[in-house]
């Protein structure tokens, strides 16, 4: 169980959160989508707690799977040595990951599919193999609440791709409580239950994807005009789709 | 360069990790003779020459029986001198360059060092009032202690702006508190007895180990083997703590406490060494970098590699300090010859690095 209840976030005089309330149960995941600065990542920060409250509460598990946006590390480490920070908080001050620790980075290294490169250092790894890696790391903590950060921003549809298969395998699971950001909104199509919409006036919007993610409300989000089709995919399914209607030149 | 510690890193054996060992074993072994060979010749080389056969069977001696009375002129300068003075510097210099070590990792910044964020200054500064307050033994240290802690904790509040710390106002405010201590030292010095505790303090200060004997090396060991050694146990943490805030924090580190834990044992440390050696400056950057590249960043390996490289560089620059001239050079003089132009070009590298040219 995670979320937020009657958040108010402020930098100095202005409310970026302002009394936002939503929570998901292990077993369901959560894509907030709002436009750019709206609080989407401001939100995350004071649902773990990273960011100071100035009303209302958050409710999250000391030890989070986080998978932040970019990972700021000057450090050159293997990849199997930032996934095996992941049981760090099992080990405490003074303790030096064992063999266990590092089956355990292993196994969730194969998981998200990035066994193959787990000897090289993460530096050197591309935006999608270091998200990969990130997301191994959030693994292996073995919490059941897993917290994303845009996870998609910087990738490539490919690795988009291959993000949402995972993300969408572990919802099917339903071991975890899932929270991620996304700017897409196709993302909480494929990968999420519920929806929250942070909309540009400061009110949200929060309830299952079938009932939130609809033409009307994201016209209201992002202020352009949004139309729903559904897509037959490689396996012959529809897939339900979201895009903007943007204005120029007219088909034909 | 950093091709070379990424090989490394690439190939070495962790636990759990690839199968091979032998690479950061030779590593370690080649450490470890380079300390072995520096502390055998600093027992031999002087005025007063030893074979090396004769300072190994000193040595022994000094081990299995060492109530034996000490009559030879050799017994006496070995074991009486030479190998206290050995042995505080190569403790010294491991515990200035662990310091180092895990101070630019806590603060992600290679560019940190003991003795830039203010603590040696501070430490000083407890030190010179000990003296002209007439107080030796283990109450100096204390003082030397809780004032090097003082000045850290004076360039942590300066440091921190809303709540963010940021390596550059780190860098700075232990400048400004360094600049404060070194006036307030100065201050001291004025007003002190010309007669008496004036050389004292202006002697302490310079930075030597000339006036090593087994009681000083009694006195600071233990917060240096102590200091060191908890460090060292924190080698995994200090991999955490040297990522994102946000990042090490979901991890379950409380970043925050941690790091004051750092900075207490590094004052423990730093201040073991100033009471009986004075500032000696400089080992706490160069040495760690040198780790870096020979080993790689994970702390797991950088950390007794910044403590085998500084135990033995401090050792050699001693053997020089006291063997090249007559006269002995201060021991400050030479750390600063070498250590100040590798750190330029170190910061020259690290600025090219960030902005990418």
């Amino acid at each position: 169980m995670i979320g937020l209840s009657e958040a108010t976030v402020r930098f100095g005089a202005r409310t970026v959160v302002d009394r936002l309330s939503f929570s998901v149960p292990v077993g369901r995941s959560l894509a907030i989508l709002g436009p750019n600065g709206r609080g989407k990542t401001t939100a995350l920060r004071a649902m773990l707690g990273f960011q100071h409250l100035h009303a209302g509460t958050r409710s999250a598990p000391t030890i989070v799977g986080y998978v932040p946006q970019v990972s700021v590390n000057n450090q050159r480490l293997r990849a199997i040595d930032i996934a095996v920070m992941g049981r760090a908080a099992h080990l405490g001050l003074f303790r030096q990951p064992r063999d266990e620790d590092y089956a355990v980075a292993r196994a969730a290294l194969g998981r998200t599919g990035a066994a193959g490169y787990a000897e090289r250092p993460f530096d050197r790894l591309s935006g999608g193999e270091r998200q990969l890696v990130l997301l191994a790391r959030a693994l292996a903590t073995g919490s059941d609440v897993l917290v994303l950060d845009e996870p998609a921003a910087a990738l490539d549809l490919h690795n988009q791709e291959r993000l949402l298969v995972l993300l969408e395998s572990l919802r099917q699971e339903r071991h975890k409580a899932i929270v991620f950001t996304t700017h897409d909104p196709n993302h909480a199509l494929a990968a999420a239950d519920d929806a929250l919409l942070m909309m540009p006036d400061g009110s949200a919007l929060f309830g299952p994807v079938a009932e939130t993610m609809t033409p009307a409300h994201l016209e209201r989000l992002y202020g352009v005009p949004m139309r729903t089709v559904d897509l037959p995919g490689p396996a012959g399914i529809l897939h339900r789709a979201v895009l903007p209607a943007f204005a120029g030149a007219p088909a034909g | 360069m950093s091709s070379v510690s990424e090989g490394l890193a690439a190939r070495d054996g962790m636990p759990g990790g690839s199968p091979t060992w032998t690479r950061t074993t030779l590593v370690f072994a080649a450490f470890l003779a380079l300390l072995c060979v520096s502390l055998l010749v600093s027992l031999c080389a002087g005025r007063f020459g030893v074979p090396v056969t004769r300072a190994l069977a000193l040595i022994w001696q000094g081990l299995t029986d060492p109530s034996a009375p000490l009559q030879a002129m050799d017994e006496r300068i070995v074991l009486l001198v030479r190998m206290p003075r050995v042995v505080l510097a190569a403790l010294a210099g491991g515990g200035l360059a662990v310091c180092g070590a895990a101070l630019q990792g806590v603060f992600r910044n290679p560019l940190v060092s003991p003795d830039i964020l203010g603590i040696s200054q501070g430490a000083a500064f407890g030190g010179a009032l000990a003296i002209m307050l007439g107080i030796w033994g283990f109450p100096l240290i204390a003082m030397v202690f809780v004032a090097g802690m003082a000045a850290l904790v004076l360039v942590g509040f300066l440091a921190r702006v809303s709540g963010r710390t940021e390596t550059v106002t780190v860098i700075l405010s232990g400048l400004v508190v360094s600049s404060v201590f070194a006036a307030v030292v100065s201050l001291l010095q004025f007003v002190a007895d010309p007669e008496t505790s004036l050389p004292a303090i202006v002697y302490w200060l310079m930075g030597s180990f000339s006036s090593a004997t087994w009681a000083r090396v009694l006195i600071a060991a233990p917060g240096l083997i102590l200091g060191a050694a908890l460090l060292w146990s924190l080698r995994f943490r200090l991999n955490v703590l040297a990522l994102d805030e946000a990042e090490a924090k979901s991890l379950g580190a409380r970043t925050e406490r941690e790091r004051w834990l750092v900075f207490a044992l590094v004052a423990v440390i730093v201040g073991s060494q100033v009471a009986v050696s004075g500032i000696i400056g400089w080992i706490g950057i160069v040495i760690p970098h040198a780790a870096r590249l020979l080993v790689g960043h994970d702390h797991r390996r950088m950390l007794p590699a910044s403590i085998l490289l500084g135990a033995a560089f401090t050792t050699i620059i001693d053997t020089l300090a006291r063997t090249v001239t007559a006269a002995e050079i201060p021991l400050g003089v030479i750390t600063a010859l070498v250590g100040a132009p590798i750190f330029a070009v170190l910061l020259r590298n690290h600025y090219r690095e960030r902005t990418g040219r």
